[in-house]
């Protein structure tokens, strides 16, 4: 059954205070809730259970709000990383994505973001099954440069560093999304090779650039 | 003049909105466009905000507003937006103009770069280098066969004795020859140490430094040598100061400037002052060290291990952000002699400048000195120290000298050496007490340009003690040991 909007979000916040501040149950005036159509349909899939004023997520309902937390979270990711969202926006822009992203497609989006652990805002994305097949077999669609194997190819996907000074030292080396890399060695420290220039970095800084494999691109 | 036809590159719709509404509010004279103006206060460029707050009295605060909120309405910093839009106009425009070819060529350079940087192979090749280049060419070629010959043909028989004749005959009073040709003579003892050992041994030296490169070995080993030199506070551009520190340390702690940071300045220009001698010093430790292949280790071991203990120290003492180590690799070449000796030209001739007139200096002083008996007290307050280490007492002139120069404080060594006063322990002993020791008076005056009166000062102050604490305590390890060298 395809829920709406409205219905999503409420699973959400359920997620967010029961599973992760771990309060006992939410009072149904918080969550602030107009008109009756979005619990009622949670009602009749039986993802909720109401008792007076409390509710709380049933046995159907928890893994169903896991993923609505879970797409909203990778879509914050996509926004920020990938599409270069402004922050402000992001939350805004993410609730209305994750609607977007039905199952599968979250699943695809968790392997070209390399299986991201946190959202932008440092809250946990909870896993999927994706991330548990990613921990036998590794071929990643997107990885890091310092997790790339000798020889391996792509293209820049995206830069992602806190430290603005290490995105400074990335731009004048003229490592930008798109361009095309390849990892030459990667002991004692990265050699990376674009264009017809190779450079040697650290893994701080082989661990701030994505890259976007070459034989993955082929196999999609 | 700008072409006429110029186009403005567009970015996207917040920062266009931002730099219009700069562009209205800038009323100052920065004899560039407001366009410009704009774009470097977004990226938060210092210089430009500086002139903002100089020039701008009504709109200033409201120009701050703009870009600060411009700024946080991104989730990265401007000018990685900016240089984005900038790398997508230049692909544009390079794939209308440009079309080229897979290269070919270089595969063994190619493969030589590969064994250069894979470890099992690079450090047995860094050793190659240091064997052949220094020890070889500079230590053994340099400082002993081209000294050999200028220092005792050219001016021990020809020179020293034709000057020593005529100023003796020219000049009357003892005192006054005494300033050209006695003992600390300008001429016999500052010319001569200048020209017939400092000269080759630099000149080989610059040599091998310009050949080293030009070939593009240095990046190579910066790559090898990063996570060590991450240990000591350092990163791997470090290399280059450090491997001219073995040419002329005075010249690499200019270097340092190159230095992202001034944490790594100040770490580097410390461990250039204590632990790497220069190609002088280096040549005539060579010399008098050769004789036995376990002092050589012993003296280059206590060095290594020095090097890595202060660095490590230093690095957790001396505040500031670590910097990342990024460097380009370029492609392995072939070096042209033309190009190696117009370098190793252009440098002997900035050393001499620099130098020469400090070995004049230091003749002098020595003679005032002497003639003073200033000397004396400092030999007698260096007497005990020297005692203490367990060495010969002679040994006080050569650190005395070490004031002066430290290749000048070897070169003392190196007489003591010659004469048979100093041999076995005491000979390593002092080798690794004068290479630690205080830099040359050249190096302490860039030290203090470069750093500033209290970090040189400081690097000096922690120097001195300390050089005479590991002689001591590697004369009490050796002795203790019962070490025959």
């Amino acid at each position: 059954m395809e829920l709406e909007e409205k219905a999503e979000e409420i699973l959400e916040t359920l997620w967010i205070r029961t599973e992760e501040k771990e309060e006992g149950a939410v009072a149904l005036d918080d969550l602030g809730i107009k008109g009756k159509r979005p619990i009622d349909q949670l009602l009749k899939g039986d993802y909720i259970s109401i008792s007076g004023n409390w509710v709380r997520l049933t046995e159907t309902g928890r893994p169903e709000a896991k993923n609505v937390v879970r797409r909203h979270r990778l879509a914050e990711r996509l926004l920020a990383d990938v599409l270069g969202t402004r922050d402000m926006l992001i939350h805004e822009k993410a609730c209305k994505f994750e609607h977007l992203l039905d199952r599968g497609l979250d699943e695809n989006i968790c392997v070209l973001l390399g299986h991201p652990k946190v959202c932008p805002h440092g809250r946990s994305i909870p896993s999927g099954r994706c991330c548990q097949r990613e921990q036998t077999q590794t071929s990643k669609v997107v990885a890091p440069l310092s997790q790339l194997t000798r020889g391996q190819k792509g293209r820049v996907a995206y830069i992602y560093t806190p430290e603005s000074d290490k995105l400074q030292t990335l731009l004048s080396m003229g490592i930008l999304p798109g361009t095309p890399v390849s990892l030459v060695q990667s002991f004692p420290s990265f050699v990376l090779q674009t264009h017809q220039t190779q450079f040697a970095v650290d893994k701080g800084i082989a661990e701030a650039i994505y890259v976007r494999l070459v034989a993955a691109e082929t196999n999609n | 003049m700008l072409p006429t036809n110029t186009r403005q590159l567009e970015y996207d719709e917040s920062l266009e909105s931002a730099l219009a509404r700069i562009d209205n509010l800038l009323r100052g004279n920065y004899g560039i466009s407001k366009r410009t103006v704009g774009l470097l206060l977004l990226q938060g460029d210092a210089q430009m905000e500086k002139q903002l707050r100089a020039q701008e009295v009504s709109g200033y605060e409201l120009i701050q507003e703009i870009v600060s909120q411009t700024r946080s309405s991104y989730s990265q910093p401007i000018s990685y937006i900016i240089a984005l839009r900038q790398q997508q106009e230049v692909k544009r425009i390079l794939e209308t103009v440009v079309s080229s070819k897979e290269k070919s060529a270089g595969v063994f350079a190619e493969r030589l770069s590969r064994v250069m940087m894979n470890p099992l192979s690079g450090i047995p090749i860094l050793f190659i280098v240091l064997y052949f280049g220094l020890y070889q060419f500079v230590g053994v070629f340099g400082a002993g066969t081209m000294v050999d010959l200028i220092e005792s043909t050219v001016f021990g028989e020809w020179i020293n004795p034709w000057v020593t004749n005529l100023l003796t005959t020219i000049i009357p009073w003892k005192v006054l020859q005494d300033l050209f040709v006695g003992e600390y003579g300008v001429i016999t003892l500052g010319l001569s140490y200048a020209f017939a050992i400092i000269l080759p041994i630099v000149t080989t030296f610059f040599i091998v430094f310009s050949i080293i490169e030009d070939s593009g070995y240095l990046p190579r080993l910066a790559m090898l040598i990063d996570r060590v030199f991450k240990g000591i506070g350092l990163n791997g551009r470090a290399v280059i100061p450090m491997v001219l520190g073995f040419g002329c340390d005075t010249m690499a702690t200019i270097v340092t400037r190159t230095q992202e940071t001034r944490r790594e300045r100040v770490i580097t220009t410390l461990l250039l002052a204590l632990v790497i001698p220069c190609s002088a010093q280096l040549g005539v430790i060579f010399a008098i060290l050769s004789g036995s292949a376990l002092s050589l280790l012993i003296w280059g071991g206590v060095l290594v291990l020095v090097l890595l203990l202060v660095g490590y120290l230093a690095a957790q003492v001396i505040p500031g952000r670590r910097a990342s180590f990024y460097m380009e690799v370029p492609p392995l070449r072939l070096p042209k002699i033309s190009n190696v000796l117009t370098k190793t030209y252009t440098r002997l001739q900035w050393y001499f400048t620099e130098v020469l007139p400090f070995f004049i200096l230091a003749s002098v002083l020595l003679w005032l000195g002497e003639l003073t008996g200033v000397f004396a007290l400092v030999i007698n307050v260096l007497e005990p120290l020297v005692r203490f280490m367990g060495l010969p007492e002679e040994t006080s002139i050569a650190f005395l000298y070490g004031f002066f120069r430290r290749d000048f404080g070897a070169a003392g060594l190196y007489d003591l050496h010659s004469a048979g006063i100093l041999s076995g322990i005491p000979l390593v002993v002092s080798a690794v007490t004068l290479t630690l020791f205080i830099p040359c008076v050249a190096q302490i005056m860039v030290m203090l340009k470069e750093r500033g009166l209290r970090t040189a000062l400081a690097i000096s102050l922690f120097i001195l003690p300390f050089a005479f604490f590991v002689g001591y305590i590697l004369n009490l390890i050796l002795t203790t040991l019962g070490v025959v060298l």
